[in-house]
């Protein structure tokens, strides 16, 4: 088969969506960000509803995600999106509007945010990227980030001890994985909320099923919030080679951070 | 003629707001200017036009929800006061940077910190200096009545979106809080999705079948493009101040002194000049209605008039004083007079105040 055959329209089994643009992704070869922007625009372009989205992107590595979307987009300031996203869907209820954001920016500086908008059950869709780390500002201790893992602020690992005594007796503590996941899903505002992965063919599948319920309940006016994690990684601050990554998160990440449903249509999961 | 009414400034803003056909109102509760969520919220303005009224969780979240709200091309207020404002500041600095149109309100209480409920004018520096990050301005109009607290709403709006910036409304707890004759405006229709869309078209509220994508960011990583962004934010800053300044001049043409004053401390300073002038002094007011933009050329149109010095009166330990400063550049006189902790000054000090430190006896 010669490259002109390959090319031929009717050969043509995957392409790029429709809804991302040209520019080149740049984030680092292996990290999951890009798989989980194709997926939502794979999402979005099937559900045809392109011109009547709205992203938000957060402060963080993937605050130019507006740049990749062929939708409109807002950026956020630092923990904001849910805010901002709020702000978009109280004036544009027939839209669709989406936050994207990772666990420094959701889950620490806009716990607030975060909390209240899944509280108030706004009809938009949020969308969590966990790394377990900070990634732009260089591999930071993020809220996530697991108990005993190295990063540039806990470089002997993260201590979550609480002081034996009374007082403080001098043990460094930098508090326990924040699972911002199950607690947003304890709150009557939340109507779908899942934790997925996108690190081999078949969890990519899954999460995209995920993404797509999380959207189409928004279109479909279940009022609610609709909360997708991503567990993801970040193989440059985790200092790992991509495959190395992927494993390590399957053996580290997911026994903290396990996959699937935790409420779907307003009702917890049972285990 | 439009219906007249008795109301306290923060509800006129309130009403204002509804009538000028504004379509959400995103605000947290803080003394002195609670009235405006209270009042938005009994009237129920989604029943009357279609507004949004929402109690955000912060003034940190309030201001995001305008952010958002105000990039997709609706007309949006939120109001604060002092601390609170604080704490829209970094929503300000972005709001600058995107270039999103806005009115907030900040009914101004004593500070430092926590501070006092009771009336103040020392935001005047965090409202027309900045008071986020980068080089930027938001529009500043001063009301010195609930009349003005109601109009500058509309006025507010007007400019916000002929610059594509925010327009502050800067009064005080004495403003907010006093009762007074308010003739309200007609409703006006909010503006249709369509008549947005066809208006703004920078607005991000969907792509028109398929085309280019809009954005509305504040960020550009490449410096040479940053550094366009910037001088095209001064290039309009330049422009509105030579277009937008707004003052009120009460018995300065023959006056050789002058009190300096806005808000609350205009209508003392107005007094102060009828004492004055009773008392055969050649005393007038300058009442700088637009804070940013400054009246700098009117108090150098002063000067070259015969103006022989400037009293800068304000609820601040010296704020503004420098502005009037920077217009004199030492040609004249200029010094400030101000009661401050809540405490209002009386026309009788204010003008003893311009005998002892600027006219001499």
């Amino acid at each position: 088969m010669t490259v002109e055959d390959i090319i031929k329209p009717e050969n043509l089994v995957y392409q790029k969506s429709k809804l991302l643009t040209n520019k080149p992704f740049h984030y680092c070869p292996g990290c999951g960000h890009g798989t989980v922007h194709r997926i939502i625009a794979e999402v979005l372009e099937e559900l045809g509803v392109g011109d009547k989205t709205i992203g938000v992107s957060p402060v963080g590595c993937a605050v130019m995600a507006y740049d990749y979307f062929d939708v409109d987009f807002a950026e956020a300031a630092h923990g904001r999106a849910p805010a901002v996203a709020t702000g978009i869907k109280r004036v544009w209820p027939d839209k669709v509007v989406f936050s994207y954001q990772g666990d420094g920016d959701l889950a620490a500086i806009g716990t607030c945010e975060t909390i209240h908008t899944c509280n108030r059950g706004e009809n938009i869709t949020m969308i969590f990227v966990n790394n377990g780390i900070y990634g732009m500002t260089g591999g930071q201790m993020a809220p996530t980030t697991l108990e005993g893992m190295k990063t540039a602020t806990t470089p002997y690992g993260r201590k979550a001890t609480l002081p034996a005594g009374a007082g403080f007796d001098g043990i460094p503590n930098n508090g326990y994985p924040l699972h911002i996941t199950e607690l947003i899903a304890r709150l009557p505002g939340t109507k779908y909320v899942t934790r997925q992965a996108v690190y081999d063919p078949a969890h990519v599948r899954n999460a995209k099923k995920a993404i797509r319920k999380a959207f189409e309940n928004q279109i479909n006016g279940k009022s609610g919030v609709n909360f997708v994690e991503i567990v993801s990684n970040c193989n440059s601050n985790w200092k790992m080679e991509p495959v190395a990554a992927n494993k390590w998160l399957v053996e580290n990440m997911l026994p903290e951070y396990p996959l699937g449903d935790i409420k779907v249509d307003g009702k917890l999961v049972e285990k | 003629m439009g219906e007249l009414k008795l109301m306290k400034g923060n509800e006129a803003l309130a009403e204002a707001a509804i009538r000028y056909g504004a379509d959400a109102y995103f605000g947290y509760p803080i003394t002195p200017q609670s009235e405006v969520i209270e009042y938005l919220s009994e009237q129920n303005p989604y029943e009357r036009t279609g507004m949004v009224v929402l109690q955000a969780e912060s003034e940190l979240a309030a201001i995001n929800m305008v952010y958002g709200a105000g990039a997709s091309g609706k007309r949006v207020m939120t109001s604060s006061s002092s601390p609170g404002v604080c704490l829209k500041q970094e929503g300000l600095a972005y709001i600058a940077g995107a270039e999103i149109p806005c009115v907030f309100a900040d009914v101004v209480r004593g500070g430092p910190g926590l501070g006092t409920i009771q009336p103040s004018q020392a935001d005047y520096f965090q409202n027309t200096k900045g008071g986020g990050n980068g080089d930027y301005r938001n529009l500043v109009l001063a009301p010195a009545s609930v009349q003005e607290m109601c109009d500058f709403v509309a006025l507010g709006f007007d400019l916000a979106f002929k610059y594509r910036m925010a327009a502050c409304i800067l009064s005080d707890g004495a403003i907010g809080q006093m009762m007074e004759k308010v003739v309200l405006p007609d409703q006006k229709p909010r503006m249709s999705d369509e008549e947005i869309k066809a208006k703004y078209p920078w607005a991000i509220n969907g792509r028109k079948n398929g085309t280019q994508h809009r954005i509305i960011t504040s960020l550009d990583l490449d410096s040479a493009k940053m550094e366009e962004h910037n001088i095209h934010l001064q290039k309009k800053y330049k422009e509105i101040e030579e277009n937008e300044v707004r003052y009120e001049m009460i018995n300065c043409d023959d006056a050789e002194y002058v009190f300096v004053a806005y808000g609350s401390s205009a209508r003392i300073a107005q007094k102060s000049v009828q004492l004055g002038r009773e008392a055969g002094l050649k005393v007038g007011l300058l009442r700088p209605i637009t804070l940013w933009p400054y009246p700098t050329k009117a108090i150098d149109a002063l000067i070259k008039k015969g103006v022989k010095g400037f009293l800068s009166v304000e609820l601040s330990c010296g704020q503004m004083i420098e502005d009037v400063r920077l217009a004199c550049n030492g040609r004249v006189k200029a010094e400030h007079f101000g009661r401050v902790g809540g405490i209002i000054h009386t026309p009788e000090e204010v003008l003893e105040a311009m005998k002892k430190q600027i006219i001499g006896e």
